[in-house]
């Protein structure tokens, strides 16, 4: 939006947004992670993964960001 | 008194700290005049990345996370942990969203989302319903933190009601006095407190237990031995989807409460809104430690503490395993963090609510001329209303787990996503059909609550938000979020009486706002033009 021309409609639209889509879907499918095994220091499959989509998470969030201000 | 003098008094001091910071408030950053409503209720809308941070932070990581969260995960098991993967969605969920509240709210001077509708909608009644939702949906969410507070004053002896009381009196106090100033700048002294009770917590306790793994597998042996179907460290076929429609019902719910939305719009630029959804989950690895917490406790073999109806609060369970785990003056520091964590949303909530009333209750339809001196007066006194509407919340339902107040608070708020989050989008909607479709998605909400039963204390109604499929003629022991399917029955009608208001010409509101403004960020000419008097 920075580069934004005189006269072009403000708009919020982007294909970067797009990437928002991933952490919204990816903690919602319930099938990926929902075992005991394998563990990651002693965290079951279905909570360590859970933690690590928060990267995810923050990763497009913050992609998004840089990408479209 | 009893074994719990030295957290009393650590407790207390830290507390007495904290009030007294709430007082300071009102000076910090002083505003020519605090006798006007955003002063008063958004803090003047200055606020730049830390504090909005800290401030949204602040009132999504309550009395839920510490007390709620935790409680069900040590009765039930993974399904109280999808109170992670909700807050890994919400925040790319809203990302778009809020920045569009911001400038929209900016432009027009919107203090509430019911202001948004009215303007948006041009239906000053669609406005009231969404006002009335906003308001009632608060309630049963501060009487979650008064729950809290309760929790951690049980765990140190003292029982009865005297002491929620008093904490809430010193919290009507400095809310009276600051506003929203008083919630930001304590919240720092809360994060802070959080974040050294919580480290110390998850890398203390589970050492003290033989690591991590036989936490989990402590909690495993539980939940095999207990004869609930949908119990265990994982998910069961009967849970699975209440995870999921918890998991994003909540992450809808979320940005549509009212206080939310007031730590959002008090930020300074779009770019402070749309930085701190990139860095508000780190709260989130926090929450997920935290909740483990709860299987922590089963590992040491944590009792909950005795109600007075002589069966054991599980809401006691994480300042139990504190007592338990920790010296008495840590243990002490814990309750604080707690205790305050409960406090400062109940402030944000309580103000969010009063602004809700003032604005589209009272000069909407008491009284039109009101000044801003007076607007300031009614949100206060307001204020306190509200808080007194928590305590009978508490009185009133008596859900199976603390977390379900929180949850009926969320079927409540959900119904107001077609107007407020939908709205910011389109204008394709009949004013008539989101009128209808909240008024049936608030009706199934509340049919679908009425028929659970709360099996720990034997009510047949109101007892949770886990809605049986079973209740439908399915045979399946499946359960789902009440709210998710209210939201649905919303959307269905909304739809339909939109098509049908339209096929019979019915005369829709107009729309004050224009496509261009949802974009305008600091700087532009339209948004310093603070509209108090909100003649849109």
């Amino acid at each position: 939006m920075t580069t934004r021309e005189p006269g072009q409609a403000r708009s919020d639209r982007s294909p970067w947004n797009w990437l928002l889509v991933l952490p919204i879907v990816l903690p919602l499918l319930t099938f990926l992670f929902n075992a005991d095994e394998p563990r990651l220091f002693g965290f079951p499959l279905f909570y360590w993964l859970q933690i690590a989509f928060i990267i995810v998470g923050v990763a497009c969030t913050t992609i998004v960001y840089r990408m479209t201000k | 008194m009893n074994g719990h003098t030295t957290e009393l008094v650590v407790f207390a001091l830290l507390f007495l700290v904290v009030s007294a910071m709430g007082f300071v408030a009102a000076r910090w950053r002083r505003p020519k005049d605090i006798e006007s409503l955003h002063e008063w209720g958004l803090g003047g809308r200055n606020f730049g990345s830390w504090i909005t941070w800290f401030l949204v932070g602040g009132d999504l990581y309550t009395a839920y996370t510490f007390v709620a969260v935790p409680a069900l995960v040590f009765s039930s098991g993974a399904i109280g942990f999808y109170a992670l993967p909700y807050t890994v969605v919400v925040y790319p969920l809203v990302f778009l969203v809020l920045a569009r509240m911001w400038s929209i709210s900016h432009v027009h001077g919107f203090v509430t989302p019911a202001d948004f509708v009215r303007a948006r909608f041009g239906s000053p009644a669609l406005a009231l319903a969404i006002a009335v939702t906003g308001l009632v949906a608060t309630m049963p969410y501060i009487a979650l933190q008064l729950v809290g507070i309760e929790a951690v004053l049980k765990t140190m002896g003292i029982t009865g009601h005297l002491p929620i009381i008093i904490a809430f009196a010193i919290l009507a106090a400095y809310t009276y006095q600051s506003g929203l100033r008083a919630p930001a700048l304590i919240a720092f002294v809360k994060d802070t407190l959080i974040y050294i009770v919580i480290l110390a917590a998850v890398i203390y306790i589970p050492a003290k237990l033989g690591g991590w793994g036989s936490v989990f597998d402590a909690a495993a042996a539980k939940f095999a031995k207990t004869p609930a179907p949908a119990d265990g460290i994982t998910l069961t076929s009967a849970n699975q989807f209440q995870y999921i429609t918890l998991a994003l019902g909540s992450a809808l719910a979320l940005f549509l409460y009212p206080h939310s939305l007031t730590g959002v719009l008090a930020s300074k630029n779009r770019g402070v809104i749309k930085r701190n959804m990139a860095a508000l989950p780190a709260y989130s690895f926090l929450l997920g430690l935290i909740a483990l917490l709860g299987f922590m406790a089963i590992a040491a073999g944590t009792k909950p503490v005795m109600g007075a109806n002589g069966k054991a609060d599980p809401n006691t369970i994480v300042p139990a395993l504190f007592d338990q785990m920790f010296p008495d003056w840590f243990a002490g520091v814990a309750y604080a963090a707690v205790g305050i964590g409960a406090l400062v949303p109940a402030a944000i909530m309580s103000i969010a609510a009063a602004n809700l009333f003032t604005r589209n209750i009272y000069r909407e339809y008491l009284n039109k001329d009101a000044s801003d001196a007076q607007e300031a007066k009614v949100s206060k006194l307001v204020s306190l209303v509200v808080k007194v509407g928590a305590v009978l919340c508490i009185l009133l339902l008596d859900p199976q787990f603390s977390i379900d107040l929180q949850l009926i608070g969320g079927v409540i708020i959900l119904q107001t996503l077609p107007s407020v989050a939908l709205g910011l989008y389109t204008r394709w909607f009949h004013k008539g059909g989101l009128i209808a479709g909240w008024a049936l998605g608030l009706l199934s909400g509340m049919w679908m609550l009425y028929l659970i039963p709360n099996p720990a204390n034997g009510k047949a109604h109101f007892g949770g938000s886990a809605f049986a499929l079973s209740n439908f003629g399915f045979d399946t022991k499946a359960t789902l979020y009440a709210g998710f399917l209210a939201l649905i029955v919303n959307l269905v009608v909304a739809v339909l009486g939109t098509l049908l208001f339209r096929a019979l010409k019915v005369a829709d509101g107009e729309d004050s706002t224009k496509q261009d403004e949802y974009f305008a960020d600091e700087g532009d000419p339209r948004v310093k033009e603070m509209d108090l008097t909100g003649s849109h």
